[in-house]
């Protein structure tokens, strides 16, 4: 029978929740990663091997992988820097897994790739070239936080193509495997000055439906948008949704037109509206919006999901995930109609993965 | 031979590296070198690029704040600290 595994990174390591195909009763194993703060931590959802993208005050950043479902743990960071005297890695944030190859994206923006399942890696790119990337890594010109690589979205069906989100800057894609990138950020909304055309936009995440690879769903720092051409041109959708602000998103993964988000409240709150939790879905490729919260706490709920909060799965009657910065994973067996709470009382919770394994 | 005395945020890294080992090394370089060989990665886990000892990790001869081309002798202790950081 089919295991339901959900790996999630938080502030203090890599945490993992196992269920059955019924995803009713969860057990949870961990800290692993001797409690590192782990910022993404996913599957390859070829084999369940487990990669972690994290990140030590004191001993640097460094990606751990487990391929016994988390009994065991190595990590590495050989060849995972900046040359002598260049840019500085200061955190690993992002990772994805496909095609025998691990892309990890980290601050400064920069994307590394390594084909031996973590044990070394090296620079793919820098995204050199792109308008206004001479500023990127001027301290001057940071955006709170830190300026890095994101969100990356790896295409299933070509290894040399996938997208990158350059925090504060847009998105990007690649086809021939990083050594040139294209803006894709037409239609997106911008409610500040900008000084090229093709970038400076606040791209917080971007899902593609696995049923129709044209179908993207993007999360943007103003605003829900969608995309019916690959990401070359974009829609707003933010109609009927409570806040245009949020981080989290999940598209359903038998159905194109289906897709989830949970809207925050922007500024310096950036918690679910009014204290209830809610997840918010589409069904109509967001021409309309319902409100899912059957399960979640309806007051006093100051919850806020960051980027790589949530995660779907695949089984015929999908399941859906998030996890909260306050510690707690629900996870929906019903197609988001109803919610559950699998884990209570973990460090703030920076990533939710999800894997069907036997 | 150096006394070389390292962190607990350290050794769990790193199977069978022990707290505390004896280490024939003429500089701090020289010691991590002989760590680096015997388990493949302790550098990283010390030094960044450039290289030099990571900002949070603070290391000490003979109870002197030390740096990678700090000499070592035979009688050297050597002392690695993760510094206090974060929460």
């Amino acid at each position: 029978m089919s295991k339901t595994m959900v790996a999630v990174g938080t502030r203090k390591g890599c945490f993992l929740l196992e269920s059955d195909a019924d995803r009713r009763s969860w057990s949870m194993r961990g800290p692993y990663c001797e409690a590192w703060p782990v910022y993404h931590a996913v599957f390859d959802q070829s084999d369940g091997t487990i990669y972690a993208a994290a990140a030590s005050e004191w001993h640097g950043s460094a990606i751990w992988r487990s391929a016994d479902f988390g009994e065991t743990w190595t990590h590495s960071s050989e060849g995972l820097a900046y040359e002598d005297g260049g840019k500085k890695l200061s955190k690993v944030s992002t990772l994805s897994v496909a095609h025998g190859r691990v892309l990890v994206g980290v601050e400064a923006p920069g994307i590394f790739a390594s084909g031996d399942r973590g044990e070394t890696w090296s620079l793919v790119t820098n995204l050199e070239g792109q308008p206004g990337s001479e500023l990127w890594d001027d301290p001057a010109n940071q955006p709170p936080g830190h300026l890095g690589i994101s969100g990356i979205t790896s295409d299933p069906g070509d290894a040399n193509r996938f997208w990158a989100i350059v925090q504060g800057v847009g998105l990007f894609e690649t086809t021939d495997g990083g050594t040139s990138w294209t803006p894709r950020n037409r239609g997106l909304r911008a409610d500040w000055p900008r000084p090229h055309e093709e970038v400076g936009f606040c791209v917080h995440k971007m899902v593609r439906s696995s049923t129709d690879g044209n179908r993207m769903y993007q999360q943007n720092h103003v605003g829900m948008h969608r995309s019916d051409d690959c990401g070359q041109s974009w829609t707003e959708i933010t109609d009927g949704l409570p806040s245009e602000f949020g981080f989290a998103a999940a598209a359903h993964p038998h159905d194109r037109d289906s897709f989830f988000v949970i809207p925050l409240d922007p500024g310096h709150g950036r918690t679910m509206p009014e204290g209830k939790a809610a997840v918010w879905r589409t069904r109509d490729a967001g021409s309309t919006w319902q409100r899912s919260e059957r399960g979640l706490p309806q007051h006093d709920a100051h919850l806020g999901v960051l980027r790589q909060g949530m995660a779907a799965d695949a089984y015929d009657v999908p399941g859906y995930y998030f996890g909260t910065s306050t510690g707690q994973v629900f996870a929906s067996a019903d197609d988001g109609e109803s919610w559950q709470e699998i884990a209570s009382y973990l460090p703030a919770i920076s990533s939710v993965d999800v894997a069907i394994v036997d | 031979m150096a006394d070389l005395h390292l962190p607990t945020t350290l050794t769990p890294l790193f199977a069978g590296l022990p707290r505390r080992l004896d280490v024939d090394a003429a500089t701090v370089d020289d010691a991590i070198s002989q760590l680096d060989a015997k388990w493949p990665g302790v550098r990283d886990r010390l030094c960044e690029p450039g290289p030099a000892i990571r900002r949070h990790i603070h290391v000490y001869v003979d109870r002197e704040r030390a740096q990678l081309d700090t000499p070592l002798d035979a009688k050297s202790r050597i002392d690695v600290i993760s510094a206090i950081s974060g929460g």
